[in-house]
């Protein structure tokens, strides 16, 4: 029982480590590889998608500085070709507007001309702003030191976002303002317009942090963090562009994309969030790992699937061995026992010889007149001619246990089973006798011999009549049947009893190695499974089919000697 | 009357003696030997042995050693051999190295007294025509 435990516990082990083994040695490469791959993968990706928005930004900034460029180059124009005193009648100043308009649509909202005190002088546009008096305003203090000015976006005297672009001349030695507002709606259409993927987005911001163009819709001005971070200067490329992955404040990772326009006045910002940017890279993220769990699942089931295979194709072969050592030992001792019986056979042979001499002696002396007399003569000649009987019996079976020990040959050679039946039932006629069972042979005397171990075949033989004489020695006797016939070009020997039987449920299991109904200590459960291997490697069959109490019929089916296999003869002859 | 004289060689002394008795009362002149080596001594002492009955297991000198000295030194002596199941081949072959016949241990009285008589009465007729043949030898060189 604990040897059984042992064995099972022995192919557990076996299995865990097999399954172990093949597992580690298929993960760990892929594993590696993998992650290698992917490791690159996501660096490259990354690198590719900063660039991609550094050159977006760039772009953009180029745009924007391009608007706003040409917008004050045409101020510029103006101002130098009209001169003052065309500009500040306010019909021409409608007309060049009208123009502007007419150009670049609604870019241009008014235009007006501002003398050195602050005073609007004339004005073209939809609000009613002339005279507007604008010398507190940071715009013109601040127009009024540079030849051109462009202000942040303020809301002014109308009300409304918008941002001017002043050019300051001079004329009758005083200088004077040509101002141009520029919508904002349109201005901030060039920024809004910059849109990559579900959540990237565009804006300008001016030095202080104020927001130059508004933020999409659901979007929180929350960006100090990311300000303070583009404040310093130095993050910027000689191009003045800058790209940085950063936490926002609830958290979420963005990617921010920074120009600097407007001489460096203004930054244009470019924020999308990082797994949106990298969508694709984490779409292809998820399909590697979803096909490495697929191709995992695999390699576990199929590592499951081969290492039970083996292990229980290890476990059988280990049977196997373990039978063929039992059969090794079995054919062993029976090979002694006949060595043993031809030495004990032929010792008591030569006793007996002395005493049917003896008894011979006697017989020669009860000739002699003197003892013819005697009243016990009869009785003596009785005794001794029993003791003659019993000498020849004696004799008979050292000769048969001889004969039989003679064979113990495993060698294959050419057997008539019909002989060997003879031999072996001559041998069990005692034990017959004393279970009370009769053996009957019905032998073919034209049975073809067969290619065969002698000892072998005596061995299954002796096995199978064993056993049907232990069957029967429970029922108190029986009949032994030995029969020999020959069907479809087999030879077959069947060795009947009638027995007690077999229960169907054993039947299946009979030949299995070390199964046994024996009580413990009595039968080793290898016995039939023997059988079985020794008439399997002769290329034959053994059948068995039973009812119980009725009895039970062994078949062994043999090809005949020259249907027999070279293989087999070779084999055979080689031993 | 003697029906023949006979050498009885065999190691189981009990064997000899019973057999000796048995045959005696069956009117053979019988001398015994328990070895090879007496059993040459005894032919060379009784040279008027007709049939040896030999045993094919014997320590020492076994039964076939034993028949080929008896063939070199006397030929026209006949030989039985006597053999145990197991050594059937053996007495097999000494019946090609010249033994007259070969009996199973143990034997029926009946039929090694028959085979011993033949066999005396073979070495008698062999001794005839030896005999008969000097007597033409000499007869013709005298002619």
């Amino acid at each position: 029982m604990s040897d059984e435990r042992t064995v099972t516990g022995y192919y557990r082990t076996l299995s865990r480590n097999m399954f172990l083994s093949i597992i580690i040695v298929s993960f760990i490469p892929v594993f590696f590889v993998s992650a290698t791959i992917l490791y690159q993968f996501r660096v490259t990706y990354r690198e590719k998608v900063f660039e991609q928005l550094a050159e977006l930004v760039e772009k953009h900034q180029l745009n924007i500085d391009a608007f706003l460029n040409q917008k004050v180059a045409d101020i510029i124009f103006l101002s130098k070709s009209k001169g003052y005193v065309n500009l500040h009648d306010e019909k021409f100043l409608q007309h060049k507007l009208t123009l502007l308009q007419q150009t670049y649509g609604s870019v241009f909202v008014d235009l007006g001309v501002i003398d050195d005190q602050g005073l609007q002088i004339a004005y073209a546009g939809p609000f009613a702003l002339e005279k507007a008096h604008y010398d507190e305003t940071e715009w013109f203090q601040e127009a009024m030191k540079r030849q051109v000015f462009i202000s942040d976006v303020f809301l002014g005297l109308r009300g409304m976002p918008h941002f001017i672009i002043a050019v300051r001349d001079v004329w009758d030695g005083k200088p004077w303002i040509l101002r141009a507002t520029i919508d904002f709606v349109e201005f901030n259409n060039l920024v809004q317009q910059i849109r990559i993927g579900a959540t990237g987005f565009a804006f300008i911001v001016n030095r202080e942090g104020k927001y130059q163009t508004r933020l999409g819709f659901g979007l929180e001005a929350n960006h100090e963090d990311i300000l303070n971070f583009f404040m310093n200067r130095e993050h910027f490329s000689t191009r003045g562009v800058a790209v940085v992955e950063r936490p926002d404040v609830s958290g979420n990772r963005h990617i921010y994309a920074a120009a600097l326009l407007k001489n460096n006045d203004w930054l244009l910002i470019y924020q999308q969030s990082t797994a949106d940017a990298f969508s694709h890279l984490n779409r292809t993220q998820w399909i590697c790992i979803i096909i490495f769990i697929l191709g995992g699942v695999a390699i576990v089931t199929m590592s499951a699937i081969l290492t039970r295979r083996m292990v229980s194709r290890i476990s059988l072969s280990d049977r196997e061995k373990e039978v063929m050592n039992q059969q090794v030992i079995e054919t062993g001792k029976l090979a002694s026992i006949g060595e043993l019986a031809a030495g004990i056979a032929h010792e008591i042979n030569n006793p007996v010889a002395i005493m049917v001499e003896e008894a011979g002696w006697i017989q020669d002396l009860l000739e002699e007149e003197d003892v013819k007399t005697s009243k016990n003569l009869v009785e003596i000649q009785d005794a001794l001619s029993q003791i003659r009987v019993q000498g020849t019996r004696c004799k008979d079976i050292t000769h048969k246990l001889l004969s039989f020990a003679r064979k113990t040959d495993s060698r294959i050679q050419y057997i008539q089973l019909n002989d060997m039946i003879t031999d072996i039932s001559a041998l069990y006629e005692q034990r017959a006798k004393y279970s009370l069972v009769q053996i009957k042979t019905i032998l073919d005397p034209s049975l073809p011999a067969i290619r065969g171990s002698v000892s072998e075949l005596q061995q299954v033989l002796l096995n199978l009549i064993n056993n049907s004489l232990d069957a029967m020695e429970k029922k108190k006797g029986g009949v032994l049947t030995l029969s020999t016939f020959t069907k479809d070009d087999q030879v077959v020997v069947e060795i009947q009893d009638t027995g007690l039987g077999i229960p169907e449920a054993n039947l299946s299991r009979l030949f299995d190695p070390f199964f046994t109904t024996k009580p413990v200590g009595k039968g080793t459960g290898l016995g039939l499974s023997i059988c079985y291997g020794i008439i399997k490697n002769l290329g034959g069959e053994i059948h068995v089919s039973s009812q119980v109490d009725q009895g039970t019929i062994f078949g062994i089916y043999l090809p005949k000697a020259d249907d027999m296999s070279t293989d087999l003869l070779t084999k055979g002859e080689n031993q | 009357m003697t029906v023949a004289n006979l050498l009885l060689v065999d190691d189981e002394i009990p064997f000899v003696e019973a057999m000796t008795k048995r045959l005696a009362h069956r009117n053979f002149q019988v001398i015994a030997a328990h070895t090879g080596e007496q059993c040459l001594k005894q032919l060379e002492a009784h040279r008027d042995i007709e049939v040896v009955i030999l045993d094919v297991k014997m320590p020492g000198m076994d039964g076939i050693e034993t028949l080929k000295e008896i063939k070199m030194k006397y030929p026209i002596v006949e030989v039985i051999m006597l053999t145990g199941h197991a050594t059937v081949e053996s007495a097999i072959d000494g019946m090609k190295l010249g033994a007259f016949d070969y009996l199973m241990k143990p034997c029926d009285m009946e039929q090694l007294v028959a085979k011993a008589a033949d066999a005396a009465t073979r070495k008698r007729s062999q001794e005839e025509k030896i005999i008969q043949a000097r007597l033409n030898a000499i007869t013709s060189t005298r002619a």
